[in-house]
């Protein structure tokens, strides 16, 4: 508290801030990149462990037999979709039923707010069938669910069979002391959607379901499983659910555990793991891992259907399958031990998965970092807001020219009341148009599609996407230095007012963002520190202009579709990247009404207003 | 003055409203921040079911209001809102009316001080202009009303709402100077949270100050004058208490409302720093640390009444902000209540040191609340550490801001009294430092 109390190293301290507020603003922009950069390094990552010791100590023996059968049971259910041109129900319940399950149906009905072009549904209707398989050994509290989706074509169809294989072995089998539900549902994440609602008697999104007959206790765990072709090379573990929830790492865990003990080649973003981290192509390979990790995390879409389990506090991955050209082959009953040994783990649990952590991210499936590594990558760039902010409080409190007479300073302080309360105005004026033009943002894309499809000659999707950008671009447009009617003249002493609310206003809601996703926090801080940091408005407009535009959330989006292709070592023409960027908006969208994903809103109605003061600072005169 | 007091009151009462109508008035009163086991209106509206059921509403260890507000509301429960609403416009004007009289009395004083000289001359840009001081009390209905804790709180219809109404009126009585009816709104306060007792020392002091009894404990007067104000306390906690009793048929609510209070037996989080700690702790301890805990709302009274024996009102400030940071179950709605009184302290704004700093981190905390319940409750990724460490440096910056607050209040004295430039015995600029 010395540093408090003392008004002289106070002193001291402030104007040495003040003084360097510059040069420490950029050493921290730099020294966050590089500490962010470094995360992927593998001596500065932890090597991933079991917490869990339900887990961890015990042994569980694979005994998995029947992969060719539950193949042979995928293509029997390959065919009989075709026949019914979508989920073969009956052939389901009555195979599901043959292998000694519970079973039950649930029906759902969807319609989205508009046509979904990359899956090409608009009105959903489906219905998901599943089994439970009783716990034998224990009184029924508690569950665990395995699911596959029923997709359209013939994708897929190896995970069903193998799922009705493993049905039928774990019916066999005595040691089960947790339910397991079996679950195959239809319009991947709708119909788990649909599903998990009502499953616990919730509905968020308003979708149109029937009650669940038949239930099973509180669900622990959940494993989504996509498997396209018999043979496969290596299982991917994909992690990443809405809005950058992530499972407890010991899911990951559990899962390379088995993988090793198995013999299974796994990976995770599909990269590989290498050991050859002290080399450059090494480094930047784990770099790349985990920035799409990042990336995929930022999106704040559930990348796997179990990506939904994760609001309900279960945790949830999915496996998927990925046959390539590599020559090491694992068959269908390779996977199954896998599964088994999997779910048998699961089934020791005693409580529910919290021992180790969920917030972290992967360079590689056998290395984390956690949370208290990460954010101080993130605690670098926050504090550039700050400073700016204590620079600009400190240029507020201590106006330019000082009298020393006292008679003379009472003056000015009748003046203030006047001009504090044109400060108020010119102050709220912006904060209230921006967030209008926020609300707009929101609302109008919509709300105006039909209007728009009228008008012009475009698809709904299209016109939801054109109006979103339409009413982002008309908002830098909107005339937002309306404090000129009121007091004359933009005054210094307004816009630092305006600037040092945003810039407050800034780091709060980034460091909120971060705490709940923090991919998206760093990447919108990557973006919009800069531009809180250096806009006045006396530096050159057109040029500052052009990078406020360039590092505004919407071209951030437009160049992480890019870098996410690159990453995946996908790259795209500009033509085809800017069809890829409408489409992820409408995605985004979509995500926002039919799952309830946060990202829509939080950077239509808190990001881009914010972002929008910035710029009219730079437009104050 | 009349007609922007109208506005605000009618811009506030609009927003509240507003508020009742829209679908966030339900989320907002299962927030933990606002409502608290013993304010939460969903109680009261069970207690109010057992009442009409002929069971005692204290039976099944929900309801821990008082029997009065019960009563009150077993006749205005259809007009809750409009109640809600009303309580947050008296405390308004109570507050408005109360630090207007304030105003005048230190312009006054500080008039005779100037006509007597006893300023240092380099004080004159210390002395408070009539100009300066003519919005304060407008400013301090508008704190009141339109800080976002107050309205959440009145939108929650917490019943905290009505315990700020009757210490704002035991305020205005006291600084308009009737003895009675101070004592006898203190002793609703304290039937109503315990707490407020240790406001009867600022009463005691400012309305001996307004009636000229020398605050020595040898005169005959000072100890008369006590008296005379504890029997008039006791005298209506007294018959506050008989009613309950007469209205209920027993003595359940005793236990069940002050013993409540002071034992803490309901844990959940809330902005408090009492949760946590006797979560973890071992049960054998548990009486000692809650004495503990418990004497700290108490015991600063005595060093702050001695060293601001001479400023009553400031002194009442900094009571409720130390009651409401160290109250057993705080919401948002009893930090509103002092935040109020800022705007009368304007003046000392030249004096803070931390405001900043301050005002930063109740600006993050007040975000990260909801933010960290979310990753601790619903997310399930984060657990009850993230959500105290965020209490913590919550009620942390609030004592920085009372005794900074504190220190500028003792700062701008000395400099009164000992003039504004301070030399050193050599001659050269001398710095006050606080140890």
């Amino acid at each position: 508290m010395g540093l408090l109390s003392d008004p002289n190293r106070r002193r001291a301290l402030i104007s040495l801030l003040t003084r360097l507020n510059t040069p420490i603003c950029i050493v921290c922009y730099m020294a966050g990149v590089a500490w962010f950069m470094g995360l992927a390094f593998e001596p500065f990552t932890l090597r991933t462990y079991m917490s869990e010791n339900a887990m961890g100590s015990t042994m569980v023996e694979e005994r998995f037999p029947a992969g060719e059968r539950a193949l042979a049971t995928g293509r029997e259910f390959s065919a009989h979709k075709k026949r019914t041109g979508g989920m073969p129900v009956e052939w389901l319940m009555k195979t599901m039923q043959a292998k000694g399950l519970e079973v039950f149906t649930q029906r759902f009905s969807r319609t989205l707010p508009f046509p979904d072009e990359n899956k090409e549904r608009y009105m959903v209707r489906g219905t998901n069938v599943y089994g439970i398989l009783r716990a034998p050994r224990a009184p029924r509290t508690e569950a665990l669910v395995l699911s596959a989706p029923c997709s359209p074509g013939d994708n897929n169809n190896q995970a069903v069979g193998l799922l009705l294989g493993l049905a039928e072995y774990f019916r066999n089998q005595i040691y089960w002391a947790k339910d397991i539900i079996f679950l195959v549902n239809e319009h991947d994440l709708i119909g788990m959607q649909a599903w998990l609602e009502g499953y616990h008697h919730t509905n968020t999104t308003g979708m149109d379901w029937s009650p669940l007959q038949g239930r099973g206790g509180s669900i622990q765990a959940a494993l989504s499983l996509e498997l396209s072709s018999d043979i496969i090379t290596s299982l991917d573990l994909v992690l990443e659910g809405l809005n950058g929830q992530l499972p407890n790492l010991d899911l990951a865990n559990l899962f390379y555990a088995f993988c090793q003990k198995i013999g299974v080649l796994c990976t995770i973003q599909g990269k590989l793991q290498r050991n050859d981290w002290d080399s450059v192509s090494g480094y930047s390979h784990a770099v790349q891992t985990m920035m799409l990790m990042v990336m995929k995390q930022a999106s704040g879409r559930p990348w796997g259907d179990h990506g939904l389990f994760l609001r309900y506090h279960i945790e949830a991955a999915t496996i998927k399958g990925v046959n390539s050209f590599r020559q090491y082959k694992t068959d269908a009953t390779t996977i199954g031990r896998l599964l088994e040994g999997m779910y048998r783990k699961l089934n020791n649990l005693l409580e529910r998965l919290h021992q180790s952590y969920f917030f972290y991210l992967m360079p590689s499936l056998s290395h984390f970092v956690s949370i208290g590594y990460y954010m101080p990558a993130f605690g670098l760039l926050a504090v550039i807001l700050l400073l700016r902010a204590l620079d600009l409080w400190v240029q507020l409190s201590t106006p330019p020219q000082r009298t020393e007479d006292g008679v003379t300073d009472i003056e000015p302080v009748r003046g203030t009341h006047f001009k504090t309360v044109a400060d108020l105005l010119s102050l709220l004026t912006p904060l209230v148009i921006s967030h209008l033009t926020g609300v707009a943002l929101y609302m109008l894309p919509i709300r105006f599609q039909e209007m728009a499809v009228e008008h012009f000659p475009v698809s709904e999707t299209e016109a939801v996407v054109l109006t979103a950008i339409a009413v982002y671009t008309a908002g830098l447009a909107l005339p937002h230095n309306t404090h000129r009617l009121l007091s004359g003249e933009g005054t210094e002493q307004g816009w630092r007012v305006l600037k040092l609310v945003a810039v407050l206003y800034l780091a709060v809601l980034l460091g909120c963002t971060a705490l709940i996703n923090f991919s998206l926090g760093f990447i919108l801080a990557l973006t919009l520190v800069p531009v809180a940091a250096f806009v006045t408005p006396h530096v050159p407009k057109v040029l500052s202009a052009f990078i406020l535009v360039i590092l505004s959330p919407a071209c951030t989006l437009l160049f992480s579709v890019f870098f996410f292709q690159e990453l995946q070592e996908m790259p795209i023409s500009f033509q085809d990247g800017w069809l890829l960027f409408l489409s992820v908006i409408s995605q985004g969208i979509l995500d926002h009404s039919l799952y309830g994903s946060l990202v829509y809103p939080l950077i239509t109605l808190l990001v881009y207003p914010c972002w929008l003061l910035f710029w009219n600072i730079l437009f104050w005169n | 003055m009349a007609a922007p007091l109208t506005l605000l009151l009618l811009v506030a009462v609009t927003v509240r409203a507003a508020l009742f109508r829209s679908s966030l008035s339900e989320l907002i009163s299962e927030r933990v921040e606002v409502v608290s086991p013993l304010t939460a209106w969903k109680r009261v509206i069970e207690g109010l079911a057992l009442l009409d059921l002929g069971v005692s509403p204290y039976s099944g260890d929900v309801f821990h209001e008082t029997p009065l507000t019960i009563y009150l509301f077993h006749f205005l429960v259809d007009y809750a809102e409009v109640t809600f609403m009303l309580a947050d416009v008296i405390t308004a004007v109570a507050l408005y009316m109360a630090v207007k009289d304030y105003n005048k009395q230190v312009f006054r004083k500080q008039k005779f001080a100037l006509e007597a000289d006893r300023y240092p001359l380099d004080c004159l840009e210390l002395i408070r202009s009539p100009k300066e001081m003519y919005y304060i009390p407008l400013k301090v209905a508008m704190f009141y009303l339109l800080n976002p804790f107050t309205i959440l709180s009145c939108v929650a219809k917490s019943t905290c709402g009505l315990n700020n109404a009757i210490i704002a009126l035991f305020i205005l009585s006291t600084i308009k100077g009737n003895v009675l009816l101070s004592a006898i709104f203190l002793s609703l306060a304290t039937y109503q949270s315990i707490y407020p007792l240790t406001l009867c020392a600022p009463a005691l002091l400012y309305l001996m100050q307004r009636q000229y009894i020398p605050v020595n404990f040898r005169r005959a007067s000072f100890w008369w004058f006590i008296v005379q104000y504890a029997f008039m306390y006791l005298g209506s906690l007294f018959v506050i208490i008989c009613l309950s009793f007469f209205l209920l048929g027993s003595w359940d609510y005793l236990p069940s409302v002050y013993g409540f209070i002071l034992s803490v037996p309901d844990l959940t989080p809330n902005i408090g720093l009492f949760w946590y700690f006797f979560a973890e702790m071992f049960e054998h301890f548990r009486l000692f640390f809650l004495c503990v805990f418990q004497i700290n709302v108490f015991f600063y009274t005595i060093p702050l009444s001695i060293k601001l024996k001479e400023h009553p009102v400031f002194l009442i400030f900094m009571q409720l902000a130390v009651i409401s940071i160290f109250k057993s179950y705080p919401t948002v709605g009893d930090i509103s209540l002092y935040m109020a009184f800022l705007p009368v302290w304007s003046h000392l704004h030249r004096f803070l040191r931390n405001i900043f700093l301050v005002s930063c981190v109740l600006l993050a905390c007040s975000a990260l609340f909801p933010v960290l319940w979310h990753l601790w409750i619903y997310a399930g990724s984060a657990n009850s550490n993230f959500y105290y460490a965020i209490t913590l440096l919550f009620n942390v910056a609030q004592i920085l801001l009372v005794s900074d607050y504190f220190y500028a209040f003792l700062r701008r004295e000395h400099h009164l009294t000992y003039g504004l430039y301070l030399k050193r015995k050599d001659g050269s600029e001398a710095t006050l430092v606080l140890k």
